[in-house]
């Protein structure tokens, strides 16, 4: 967070009160240079804003926290898990340690698993379909792929994704043979799982960076493929 | 590091139990079959952690490997297909 961003900065979105007094953590008022003063809240952001006032002066938070966790959500995306699937792709040697030592292996490459959790690479073959689920929640590896999607948290998807594996991939877009072993993993412990995808074909002297635009979040939660090369030819 | 009742390769039963407390053991795979694939480490006691408990002592928790076919007596998609999950040792029972 740089130095002299205002404390509000997650209010200057465009959605402050007009006339609102904010508050320092001494108690103190304090202006937001930048305000729309004639947005009007809705009824969920007045409560937010509300909540956020109230946790900070009541200093159960301090006033940069809400900033801070925004910033690091910003820095979970789905390119983190995609730059390790290329490199894995790429460099054998990493490959092998990224599955033997994945919690290890995923810090050195400088992500930070979100409450210190486990996590576990599950690689896909010609002969294996990894695919994750968390039947009891949304448990998703974020600091490699984000937020989950709201489909990862539906109830259909977490009731369907046991039941009919296959009938959910081919609706996003992967039919798998028969004789491939589908394994469901449902991640309902301490641990996070992230797929490793198979290497499409064609895609022989691609250098890493190239390689990860070819992996897709969904590839990596397993229920479909990378893309395939000619999807980013040019 | 306490002696763990379970190895790879046991087959072990999901104990068929409705605590009123939280718990991870989903409800599809109580009573069923399945093989330890592996022990995974000693976590803190979920159970307890949820309603304030500290969850400690940390207890061995298993990867556990069910056929589709036994949770899902109608599963028709493929015969080969497999359910992991993982278990507290204490949801467990020799097969």
């Amino acid at each position: 967070m740089s130095e002299g961003k205002d404390r509000g900065g997650f209010y200057d979105t465009g959605w402050q009160p007009a006339g609102d007094v904010h508050r320092d953590e001494d108690g103190r008022p304090h202006d937001h240079p930048g305000l729309q003063e004639d947005v009007v809240l809705g009824v969920r952001a007045s409560r937010a804003l509300a909540m956020h006032e109230l946790l900070v002066e009541k200093d159960v938070i301090g006033g940069h926290e809400v900033d801070d966790a925004i910033e690091l959500w910003s820095t979970r995306v789905p390119s983190n898990g995609a730059t390790l699937v290329a490199k894995a792709w790429s460099d054998p040697e990493f490959k092998a340690r990224l599955l033997e030592h994945p919690k290890e292996t995923v810090v050195e490459s400088g992500f930070v698993p979100e409450h210190n959790a486990d996590i576990i690479v599950l690689e896909n073959t010609s002969t294996v379909q990894h695919m994750v689920v968390c039947t009891l929640c949304s448990c998703y590896p974020t600091a490699l792929l984000g937020p989950p999607p709201d489909w990862y948290k539906s109830f259909s998807y977490r009731s369907r994704a046991v039941t009919e594996p296959r009938a959910v991939m081919s609706e996003f877009g992967l039919e798998l043979e028969e004789d491939v072993e589908v394994r469901v993993v449902d991640s309902n412990s301490e641990l996070r799982f992230l797929v490793l995808p198979r290497r499409p074909a064609g895609t022989e002297g691609w250098s890493e960076e190239r390689l990860a635009a070819l992996v897709t979040r969904d590839s990596m939660i397993g229920v479909s493929a990378p893309l395939s090369p000619d999807a980013v030819q040019n | 590091m306490p002696e763990l009742l379970f190895s790879p390769g046991d087959r072990v039963l999901v104990r068929d139990e409705t605590p009123p407390h939280h718990h991870r053991t989903p409800w599809y795979v109580k009573a069923r079959r399945g093989i330890v694939l592996e022990f995974i480490g000693m976590y803190l006691d979920s159970e307890t952690r949820a309603h304030g408990g500290s969850g400690l002592p940390e207890l061995p928790m298993y990867r556990v490997e069910f056929d589709q076919t036994e949770l899902w007596p109608e599963y028709a998609e493929s015969p080969s297909d497999k359910l992991w999950v993982d278990l507290y040792e204490h949801w467990l029972e020799r097969a």
